[in-house]
């Protein structure tokens, strides 16, 4: 097994340097608050803007069905930047498990639909949700849907994203079904994270086209792949947090001194700083297994999620808790980024259950 | 003769070393004298040193090759002061005639080294130290106490700090040496720890005469040549690649499988959670040496150890705990005197108490934090009362 490179080529800080200075410009703390409890807390035109103009949905698709032939890796690299400004935008849903499905997919076998999608959403002509809630982990099983000749029934909770979709892909036992977002009910719920907003999906006899392939291997495949990714997101997150306090430390005098020379303060933030380190290791060690296919994919994947949801979670944490009274208001964004830390400790897996699925691939079993 | 750049190129000397020397036949020293000569020792000190001049990455492929060929090594376990801190230290700053004096017997492990800098009364803040060195024509003659010296009871020479000027601020008046272990004056004993052996000593040194010609660095200078040292050390501790559950976590794992009798889901959790931050640490390290060798020196190194302290110290602390009954019992508690300390070695029991010096040794955890939030993170230092203080003036 060769080992993974887990530095940033020079292509990805191209990338991350173009995904920042737009995010600078179009998402910074105050239009990210200001639009959070607005009819659309997501960004559409941003996103438009992402998807179109700096490509950052077409980064792993092939260059056959219009993407750019990159990989998870570079993807990864924009999750951490729009983890690292908690931008409102339909990334996670659309361009890494919808994408990630479809992907999967095609790999099976060939499918009209799926590719004519699939290069829909790498052109940034439209965005997709896989209609699972934000919650569903890799194996998890997943809301029973009818269908009746075509026509799906059935409830979906807590599904992120889902407001921004055109199509959702719907999982109905082992078959993937393509449904226009407009024939099913979208039902945004008021939720914990106000940047990624979840929405309650019904379906009533909703009209579908089945994709081909195995839907579930499919779905399992992508909730993996969203994971990974995830994990970059997470560190994004965990490093905002980390810099905003550290400054914040610097020029907060109480007891006439900066209060980042008290040795209380300094010892937690250069803990974080070490969890941070850490974090970034594995969860770039995720984006290269899922780039290269990596033997051991999954038990990379499962170590970073496992680690980066708790040090995001943490690294919030202590952000609020380290600016004090600030960090406590609605006006300061540190609470947009633990509201996001602690939904995205949910998201597509617990570090409990990543444990738990972990324990045995590497020999230790109860 | 320009220094070798290329794997193919040290492949070469390694091969004409190997024809000229025959590992079966050859005495182990004469064949490591023989691969300094060569310039096979460490390629990137010096020609005439025991180097090439040549790029230090070269080395890891005369290692691989001489391992290869069944070539005797140094013992560098054995030998790791005198390879990591001293030689580094001696060809920085010491003269033509101490380089080629001490540097390859040091390297060969005819002389062994320790380090005699941390004092009863100088810990973390090592500047502090008290052991007075006093001019006495060309030699110079020393006085004090050093303590946590590993390696002292077999070592031939020592790298000393010593405080020459007392009237100064204390980072002023400090001045540097190589001391001969067997002069008149040094004495050893042992110092027993938590886990009943005596890894580390004591060194009492009374009225010990040092040539000033085994000075390293000006008079009063002796506290940037410590920090030359010191990063050594450093560079030294979070350097190596290790596989997937190497460490202390392969142990315990290891613990694990053979005793299912000990299982309980809780246990597993916290089991998985510590295989899950040493994978983490694992990659961590990787990461740094991939930045390393694409020339980019980051901080995480000091990262790394505070992990590693953490880590070595729950998993060893998990061990003896799911041990129970055995968990109960000790190896041994005899005052044994050990050359080489293997953190992973022995039983639970012992890897539990020795793992609680790895946030202690070689900068305690709390330094290490210091350190890091204000030379990575650019917080402000602590206020510093003993700054401008003569050293014989500060509270003790």
């Amino acid at each position: 097994m060769s080992e993974p490179d887990l530095l940033y080529t020079d292509v990805e800080e191209e990338l991350r340097a173009s995904v920042r200075s737009l995010l600078a410009d179009r998402a910074d703390a105050a239009e990210v608050l200001g639009r959070v409890e607005s009819a659309q807390p997501l960004d559409l035109d941003l996103w438009r803007t992402l998807a179109v103009e700096v490509g950052a949905t077409s980064l792993p698709v092939p260059e056959a069905l219009g993407g750019q032939g990159a990989s998870w890796r570079e993807t990864a690299v924009v999750a951490e930047e729009l983890g690292r400004s908690v931008a409102p935008v339909p990334f996670l849903g659309s361009a890494v498990l919808a994408s990630a499905t479809l992907l999967h997919l095609l790999g099976q076998g060939a499918d009209a639909n799926a590719e004519a999608l699939l290069s829909r959403l790498a052109e940034g002509a439209a965005t997709a949700v896989l209609a699972v809630p934000l919650s569903a982990f890799p194996g998890s099983p997943l809301a029973p849907v009818s269908d009746h000749g075509g026509a799906l029934s059935g409830s979906i909770r807590s599904v992120a994203d889902a407001t921004a979709a055109d199509v959702l892909i719907v999982p109905a036992g082992t078959v993937l079904h393509l449904v226009e977002a407009a024939t099913a009910t979208v039902k945004p719920v008021v939720s914990l994270d106000l940047t990624r907003p979840v929405s309650d999906i019904e379906l009533t006899a909703s009209p579908s086209v089945a994709l081909a392939g195995d839907g579930a291997a499919a779905v399992r495949a992508a909730l993996l792949v969203g994971a990974g990714v995830l994990a970059s997101e997470q560190v994004g997150v965990a490093e905002w947090c980390l810099t905003t306090t550290v400054a914040y430390l610097k020029e907060r005098y109480q007891f006439g001194r900066p209060v980042g020379s008290f040795q209380a303060l300094k010892h937690r933030l250069a803990d974080l700083w070490q969890r941070v380190a850490l974090a970034r290791a594995a969860a770039r060690a995720a984006a290269d297994a899922l780039a290269t296919g990596a033997r051991d994919l999954e038990i990379t994947v499962r170590v970073a999620q496992a680690l980066c949801a708790q040090t995001a979670v943490h690294a919030a944490e202590e952000a609020l808790q380290l600016h004090g009274g600030i960090g406590m208001t609605w006006e300061h964004p540190v609470h947009l980024y633990l509201k996001r830390a602690k939904a995205d400790e949910i998201a597509l897996g617990t570090p409990g259950r990543h444990r738990a699925a972990l324990a045995p691939l590497v020999g230790l079993t109860a | 003769m320009s220094a070798p750049a290329t794997p193919e190129q040290v492949r070469g000397l390694v091969a004409d070393l190997l024809a000229a020397h025959d590992p079966a036949t050859t005495d182990r020293l004469a064949f490591l004298r023989a691969r300094w000569a060569a310039g096979l020792a460490w390629v990137n000190f010096p020609v005439g040193l025991g180097g090439l001049g040549a790029p230090r990455a070269l080395q890891q492929v005369v290692d691989a090759e001489l391992a290869a060929a069944g070539a005797p090594d140094n013992d560098p376990r054995r030998i790791g002061i005198g390879l990591g801190m001293a030689a580094p230290t001696i060809l920085t700053f010491g003269s033509d005639e101490v380089k080629q004096r001490f540097l390859r017997p040091l390297w060969t492990g005819e002389e062994v080294w320790c380090q005699l800098f941390s004092e009863p009364g100088a810990g973390s803040d090592l500047a502090a130290l008290g052991t007075r060195a006093r001019r006495d024509g060309d030699d110079w003659v020393v006085t004090g106490q050093k303590v946590w010296t590993s390696q002292a009871q077999t070592a031939r020479w020592a790298i000393l700090v010593t405080r020459t000027d007392p009237d100064v601020p204390k980072h002023a008046g400090m001045t540097y040496f190589l001391c001969d272990m067997h002069a008149p004056g040094v004495e050893v004993r042992p110092l027993r720890q938590v886990t009943g052996e005596a890894e580390f000593n004591e060194v009492f040194l009374t009225d010990v005469r040092i040539p000033d010609a085994h000075r390293l660095g000006a008079v009063g200078e002796g506290w940037k040549v410590a920090q030359t040292t010191l990063m050594n050390e450093r560079v030294a501790i979070g350097g190596r690649a290790t596989p997937r559950e190497g460490g202390m976590i392969g142990v315990v794992a290891d613990t694990w499988r053979a005793r299912p009798e000990l299982h309980t889901p809780e246990a597993l959790d916290r089991l998985t959670a510590l295989w899950v931050e040493s994978e983490a640490l694992r990659l961590a390290g990787a990461r740094q040496r991939q930045q390393l060798a694409a020339g980019s020196v980051g901080p995480e190194g000091s990262a790394m150890k505070l992990a590693f302290a953490r880590l070595a110290q729950e998993l060893s602390g998990f061990e003896v705990e799911l041990l129970g009954e055995d968990g109960l019992r000790y190896s041994d508690w005899t005052m044994v005197r050990p050359e080489i300390v293997d953190f992973t070695g022995r039983d639970a029991g012992y890897r539990y108490l020795r793992a609680k010096g790895n946030s202690i040794e070689g900068g305690t955890s709390e330094i290490l934090r210091n350190i890091i939030a204000e030379r990575v993170l650019g917080l402000p230092s602590e206020p510093r009362v003993d700054k401008d203080v003569a050293w014989k003036d500060l509270p003790r």
